[in-house]
């Protein structure tokens, strides 16, 4: 099967502008997207950058956009998305600054993850004798928030992010929610007041791109929703 | 210069656990990775922990399973203290804030797993690597440790016997310079990428256990590689044991449960040397279905599925276009895991001062000849803990390295001179790696024999010399993966000598080690530990007594 690939790059040792580059390689039905960068930087072009670890969806490094749809790369059928082998676009996610090609400046996002308190802060005075007690379907809900990668598609999807720099976005919300949800942590009054700040949680619009978006169903849409709730219940006095 | 009581190399589950114990200890911590430390490989263990945290349930049978399941070459006083000490790791590890399934009455749940006598792993649905990882992570984000995120490490500096810090070069400037400390923690994981397919990372490549073995580090036991049962076809990529944990069934092309044949008790969850094999034989005399077995979830029902196994459904769908709610999944043993590498004692300490190893770099040895699902994850928080506290221990027993020459760094920047700087007409790193790992596979793998062994080993020294030329295209400074790729295949060569030499010297069958010029296990000559010493023209071996304590080889059945 014939892949065809434009990818974005830059490199800023030489040009500082970035520009497109087409490859064309011969790569097997099953190829994902990923697969077939790792094919071109292996046999083509030694000077591409890219990020992977896994290629199971599973350790958020391959995150980019793919004709224009933030996604990742080794969970992303290269026919699925060009079955007659039409030109797929290659970028970087957006609302970051680029270090090379395809490889993203990740700090401003772990950044805002750091600054919501992002563990579990535990009752100091009543640790309990063993594991806390938690009924199952708490943990299992818990779990799907838990589960987020941390790969930056929604940061990257959020079209608020897009206007304002200095939103929070929805990987860090996520978190907030996954903590402030979690009947063993007493962090919340200190994480709540810090997401309902200017750039924290009302700059959501309720969009639904970091839902759509993310590959793991992690649903940060609904976090935020759960922590406006949290937020508003605890303004007017009904709640902890 | 950068300067460190303790800096630990490799940012997975052990790395990270070892860190975070060394902070509390009040030490200055550094962390080093080539990749962000949530990019890890830990991140894709999926099935399990153990620990004896059921009641009817005791470290003395969580030991016992571990040791059958090594073929008795794990050191059992190893093992005692992984046993002993797992319960309150995973404890902690919940306490963090990890979101583990659990029972009716709220405390934690745990599932069945191959070679185990009672349901022990305690598990966060089909994500218990990643779930973990990333707690512990977030421990970390409270501060006091200084990161060094994609950075690479290309070798020990060791002065006079006693290890004082690495040489590194950051991925974002290519500035390659000397990070000193009293003590060195090696915790980069495993080496799988010497074989293709496998369950491995892209970026799990050996860097660790090799710059060790360079640096005088002997490694122990690495002929251990573990094939797990149910991997994918052409991705190689994980199933779980977790789905045979939650009663899946293995089929062959007749539909039959092949396994009753090869562990009448066990069935699916037999350990998986054993099972792999099976699924080799059934395959070998044609009761494969395409090169494969079948694992057949639809008994388990749709709810069970989304709620337990969501992740490897996903991947089926995603990769195998297979939904195994609703039909079996082609699957075949692939390599998965490496039960050898940096010897180490109980506390992580190798035999060169100052440098420790804990996680899959390391060989404690817990896993011996054959490990038990489960048993990894729990291999990284108990020896990673213990590594972080005899290092802080360690350094703060000892002074601050004088400066170091700047000719051990310059040795360093020379060599990767040369390789910017060698014509482009030798083969590619890639080019090499695949030859290494078809080869690995080949005749390394679930089956091995005196021919296939000797013709891996004739293989791997041809490739050492065309490494010699291997050109790199890439000539940048920045995030040069190019670069990196091939200092990573420089290291795998060297490991994977030390796979085929250990394997080819024992001349016997133990746990994942099956030679069929050898089809029994060999007691009286073998019971015991292969260690291998780097020398320039190649490893050197030698043996060691294995540590028993309280259970005597026995034959072993499931």
């Amino acid at each position: 099967m014939r892949v065809n690939l434009r990818v974005r790059r830059l490199d800023p040792e030489t040009d500082g502008e970035p520009y497109v580059q087409s490859y064309s390689i011969d790569a097997p039905e099953s190829a994902t997207v990923l697969d077939s960068l790792l094919q071109v930087r292996e046999e083509v072009d030694g000077t591409l950058a890219f990020r992977c670890s896994c290629r199971s969806a599973i350790c958020g490094s391959c995150a980019m956009r793919i004709n224009g749809v933030s996604r990742l790369a080794c969970k992303t059928k290269a026919i699925e998305i060009a079955p007659r082998g039409q030109g797929i676009d290659v970028e970087p996610l957006a609302n970051l600054l680029v270090v090379k090609d395809l490889v993203a400046e990740m700090e401003p996002f772990f950044r805002k993850l750091r600054e919501l308190t992002p563990w579990l802060v535990p009752d100091e005075e009543h640790p309990p004798e063993r594991e806390y007690l938690m009924e199952n379907r708490r943990a299992v809900y818990l779990s799907q928030f838990a589960g987020c990668i941390q790969c930056g598609v929604c940061y990257s999807a959020c079209p608020i992010v897009a206007i304002d720099n200095e939103y929070l976005g929805p990987a860090a919300l996520t978190k907030a929610f996954r903590y402030c949800h979690d009947p063993r942590d007493h962090g919340r009054a200190q994480r709540l007041a810090r997401v309902a700040r200017e750039q924290g949680l009302w700059r959501c619009h309720t969009v639904f791109s970091c839902m759509e978006q993310c590959p793991k169903g992690v649903d940060p849409t609904q976090a935020i929703q759960q922590l406006k709730k949290m937020v508003i219940l605890r303004r007017l006095g009904l709640s902890r | 210069m950068f300067s460190h009581d303790v800096l630990v190399v490799g940012a997975g589950l052990a790395g990270m656990r070892a860190a975070l114990e060394a902070s509390h200890r009040g030490v200055d911590v550094a962390l080093l990775s080539k990749v962000q430390p949530l990019r890890s490989h830990s991140a894709a263990a999926q099935g399990g922990i153990n620990a004896a945290v059921g009641e009817d349930d005791s470290w003395e049978k969580h030991a016992f399973d571990t040791v059958k399941g090594s073929d008795y070459l794990a050191d059992q006083d190893a093992v005692e203290i992984l046993c002993k000490e797992a319960p309150a790791d995973i404890v902690e590890l919940e306490r963090m804030g990890t979101t583990f399934n659990r029972r009716e009455d709220g405390r934690l749940a745990t599932r069945p797993f191959g070679g185990a006598g009672f349901p022990r792993a305690c598990y966060i649905a089909d994500i218990t690597g990643q779930a973990i990882l990333h707690v512990v992570w977030e421990q970390l984000q409270k501060g006091g440790i200084h990161p060094y995120e994609e950075w690479f490490c290309i070798s020990l500096i060791v002065d006079d016997g006693v290890c004082r810090g690495v040489v590194a070069m950051d991925m974002m400037t290519g500035q390659i310079q000397p990070i000193l400390a009293r003590a060195v923690i090696m915790a980069t994981g495993g080496l799988g990428r010497i074989y293709q397919p496998t369950t491995n990372s892209i970026i799990s490549t050996g860097d660790g256990t090799a710059i060790a073995y360079r640096a005088g580090a002997p490694l122990m036991d690495m002929e251990m590689v573990q094939y797990h049962p149910t991997t994918l076809k052409e991705s190689g990529v994980l199933i779980t044991e977790g789905a045979r944990g939650e009663g899946a069934y293995l089929l062959n092309s007749l539909g039959e449960r092949f396994m009753s044949k090869y562990a009448p008790e066990k069935l699916e969850l037999a350990p998986r040397d054993l099972i792999s094999r099976s699924e080799w034989i059934e395959i070998e005399e044609g009761r494969g279905v395409d090169g494969c077995v079948l694992v057949d979830l639809r008994h388990l029902g749709e709810a069970r599925i989304k709620e337990r196994l969501g992740q490897i459904r996903e991947l089926a769908q995603d990769l195998a276009n297979t939904d195994i709610a609703r039909e079996p999944l082609r699957v075949r043993p692939g390599m998965h895991y490496q039960m050898g590498g940096v010897k180490t004692d109980v506390d992580g300490a190798t035999p060169i001062q100052g440098l420790f190893a804990a996680g899959e770099c390391a060989c404690v040895t817990v896993h011996g000849a054959n490990r038990l699902g489960g048993n990894s994850l729990l291999e990284t928080v108990v020896f990673g803990r213990r590594a972080g506290r005899a290092a802080a221990e360690y350094a703060r027993e000892h002074s601050s390295p004088a400066a170091i020459s700047e000719a051990v760094v310059q040795k360093d920047v020379e060599s990767i001179q040369e390789l910017l700087s060698r014509p482009e007409n030798g083969d590619r790193p890639a080019r090499l790696r695949r030859e290494l790992g078809e080869t690995m596979s080949s005749n390394v793998g679930v089956f091995r024999s005196e021919e296939g062994l000797r013709a891996a080993l004739a293989k791997v020294r041809e490739l050492k010399e065309r490494y010699r030329q291997v050109p790199v295209q890439n000539k940048g400074k920045v995030y040069n993966t190019d670069l990196i790729q091939a200092l990573e295949v420089g290291f795998m060569l060297d490991l994977a000598e030390t796979v085929a030499l250990g394997a080819l010297g024992r001349r016997e069958s133990r746990g994942a080690h099956a030679r069929r010029d050898f089809p029994e296990r060999d007691d009286k000559n073998f019971l015991k530990h292969t260690l291998a010493r780097y020398a320039p023209d190649g490893p050197r071996l030698e043996y060691s007594p294995v540590t028993i304590t309280r259970w005597q080889p026995e034959r072993r059945a499931y």
